[in-house]
């Protein structure tokens, strides 16, 4: 696995097409590590020349922000804008909507002024330019349904990004009641991922995959690795996860294709 | 004698359109009480914005039978009260009907008045059905009791009486009736008066009309109280929205300034501070009470019909939690008009030891997953969402009073960059790892 660092390009004179931000869940949480090397398989694939900061690239805030914790936000966001802008990075795609939400919106206040994009979205952008085919394969025919999540969806507008990638896999894309605009959170965002929820008759995720489960997918498709540990919490609790598999678009695509 | 009934006119006129001059200056000094924002840019966006939502009621088709109804009752409600501008000419110059020289043009107008009438009459109907035999859940929230469930009746009432009030107006008119022209719904109604005489008809049809302009005159100054207040609010609310994606929340300008100058290498953090700075009162970081949010948001307070399409979309609300964005309307609204009667009662606000964050509770702010579910449905542009996160603010850089598990997330942010407790240096472990 090819992963270049962007102190390695500077070392080494180059400057990539792209940086990659991981963020702290596809760089630490062992579901979402996956979902980290499955979008690298396909740079590779791609030949995209992109870079990770590895370890100059910090928390993007988002957890904080979204707590109350406006300093500690800033103090994260105005020094990693410090190293991208010190790198004069112009593009930055992640696999993360919350990272990619506040790169996006809430650093250019702050000193950082990026293209930032969404995997799906840059996939998207690849298979438009020709430089990635997605085919059928593994998946043909099979059921899926794409969850959106509140950081892409509604949060940004970003709808059809995703479900394009996914029918481009020759599957029938099922739609829950409440998708889109109307999508229902998961329940992590606002910093939920990191606290016990409040007192309720109900977990979110539960509700959430609930509904999932009355389309009778074959596969909860996601674009959000908080997303994705929700939904799997959700289909364990159910007592699903021998029929219903819990994957990032990502993976579809390098599975379906045996990447 | 003879100009009594236009003197008595003059004077239910005049009073009505004074005392709802007051609401209206008291709505806007309460406002004010809210703290600057900027919203005099983009100024054609908010048009077309405004015209799209409030005027357009583009939003509220995304629930297509409410939404539906709900365009009958406002078209009719501002078509009819062309009507109003009839009354009230007739009432001050005792004139009757005084367009009618118009003729089959006045027909005309009076028919779709008269159907609009009708069709207003059915939609309030299906409403309160939709409210007390239904009983969509929407309605029936924990916040929805007492005067927030009897004030949406109330509303229903009121039109179903002015509007029946219209058609029997319309009915027992006999010139009118003769003249066969405009009728087009009263006409049904006149021959169940047919036995009825002259006499008493007159003073039906009298009885009607000035029912009927009181009754607008009433419902008029009762807004300033009622959730029907959106019937005016809409328009600048739509207007003032936040114009940015819903993702985006809004920088603190104070806390850059902070962060900056402890980042900034050059500045000595223990120099004696100049006296400009010394001077500045610090600023409160988030919101504890009204005056800590900015008038959008207390304009967004006033605005709110208490539809509840917010709450019944809300994630945590529909799993049970506390957190119903539109109780944090209603508490932000029901605050400021405590202070504002503070106001009225003192001559300016005296500390009365109560906050906003009084009402709203914790368990009520840390229950949000800010998904922005509440801002999408919200017919009229409102953003529950920003008062909960400056809410978690205060809490937060004030108080120091976030949940357990935050603050270790937080400090795991501050010390190794992750939220979690994981070494910095091991962020590129992955590449490496089966
Ligand atoms: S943003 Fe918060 S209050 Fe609004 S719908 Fe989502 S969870 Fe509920
Ligand atoms: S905030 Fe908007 S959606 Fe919620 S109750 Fe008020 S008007 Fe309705």
């Amino acid at each position: 696995m090819n992963v270049p660092t962007m102190a390695e390009m500077m070392a080494q004179g180059k400057q990539p097409e792209i940086l990659f931000w991981v963020g702290c869940a596809g760089s630490f949480d062992d579901r979402a590590k996956k979902i980290t090397k499955a979008f690298v398989k396909i740079l590779n694939k791609a030949d995209v020349n992109f870079a990770v900061l590895g370890t100059e690239e910090s928390c993007s805030g988002d957890p904080a922000k979204r707590s109350g914790n406006e300093f500690l936000f800033q103090m994260q966001a105005i020094s990693n804008i410090e190293v991208m802008n010190a790198y004069e990075i112009k593009k930055v795609v992640t696999a993360c909507p919350h990272c990619f939400n506040t790169l996006k919106n809430e650093y250019p206040q702050l000193g950082g002024d990026f293209e930032v994009m969404h995997h799906t979205q840059f996939l998207k952008s690849l298979l438009d330019e020709g430089r990635i085919t997605i085919q059928g394969g593994a998946y043909k025919g099979k059921r899926i349904t794409f969850h959106d999540p509140c950081y892409l969806g509604r949060a940004n507008e970003v709808y059809e990004a995703p479900r394009e990638l996914i029918q481009k896999l020759e599957v029938e894309l099922v739609e829950m009641k409440r998708c889109k605009s109307n999508g229902l959170c998961c329940g992590a965002g606002g910093a939920q991922m990191f606290k016990d929820s409040e007192k309720g008759n109900k977990d979110i995720n539960i509700e959430r995959t609930e509904e999932a489960l009355e389309v009778k997918p074959d596969i909860i498709a996601t674009g959000c690795p908080f997303c994705n540990t929700m939904m799997t919490d959700g289909i364990k609790n159910k007592e699903e996860e021998q029929n219903i598999k819990v994957l990032d678009i990502v993976e579809l695509i390098v599975n379906a294709q045996d990447l | 004698m003879q100009y009594l009934p236009n003197i008595l006119f003059a004077i239910l006129l005049i009073v009505g359109i004074g005392f709802f001059t007051k609401n209206v200056r008291k709505l806007f000094r309460n406002i004010k009480l809210g703290k600057s924002i900027d919203r005099s840019d983009h100024s054609k966006l908010r048009w077309v914005n405004m015209i799209n939502i409030a005027l357009g009621q583009s939003k509220m088709v995304r629930r297509p039978v409410s939404g539906f109804l709900h365009i009958i009752v406002y078209v009719g409600f501002i078509v009819i009260n062309i009507e109003v501008l009839e009354i009230i000419i007739d009432g001050l110059l005792g004139t009757h009907r005084v367009f009618s020289f118009l003729g089959g043009f006045y027909g005309l107008l009076i028919s779709a008045f008269e159907i609009l009438a009708l069709l207003v009459l059915i939609a309030v109907i299906v409403f309160w059905l939709r409210r007390m035999v239904l009983r969509i859940p929407r309605f029936w929230n924990k916040e929805m009791k007492g005067f927030p469930k009897n004030d949406a009746l109330y509303i229903l009432y009121f039109e179903m009486v002015l509007m029946s009030l219209f058609l029997i107006m319309n009915a027992t008119d006999t010139h009118f009736q003769q003249a066969n022209s405009g009728n087009i719904i009263s006409q049904f109604i006149s021959p169940l008066l047919a036995n009825t005489n002259a006499e008493t008809l007159h003073i039906i049809e009298r009885s009607a009309w000035w029912l009927h302009i009181a009754g607008i005159l009433v419902f008029l100054n009762y807004l300033y109280y009622s959730k029907h207040l959106h019937i005016l609010l809409a328009f600048p609310n739509t207007y003032f929205a936040n114009l940015d994606v819903k993702g985006k929340l809004n920088n603190l300008q104070s806390v850059t300034d902070e962060v900056k100058m402890m980042l900034d290498p050059n500045i000595d953090p223990f120099a004696a501070p100049t006296e400009t700075e010394n001077d500045k009162i610090p600023e409160k970081f988030g919101a504890e009470d009204i005056f800590d949010l900015n008038w959008v948001q207390l304009l967004n307070a006033y605005t709110c019909t208490e539809c509840g399409r917010c709450t019944s979309v809300c994630p945590a609300n529909i799993t049970g939690k506390e957190l119903s964005p539109r109780a944090i309307m209603m508490k932000t609204r029901d605050r400021i008009e405590e202070v504002g009667k503070n106001i009225d009662k003192n001559g300016h606000f005296i500390a009365d030891g109560k906050v906003l964050t009084d009402t709203i509770t914790s368990e009520e702010i840390w229950a949000c997953t800010s998904c922005n579910a509440c801002v999408e449905e919200c017919p009229v542009n409102i953003d529950p969402l920003s008062i909960i996160i400056d809410m978690r603010r205060f809490q937060v850089m004030e108080k120091s009073a976030a949940p357990q598990e935050l603050n270790t997330m937080m400090t795991n942010i501050e010390n190794n960059g992750a939220p979690w407790q994981y070494n910095q240096l091991d962020r590129l472990n992955w590449k490496d790892e089966k």
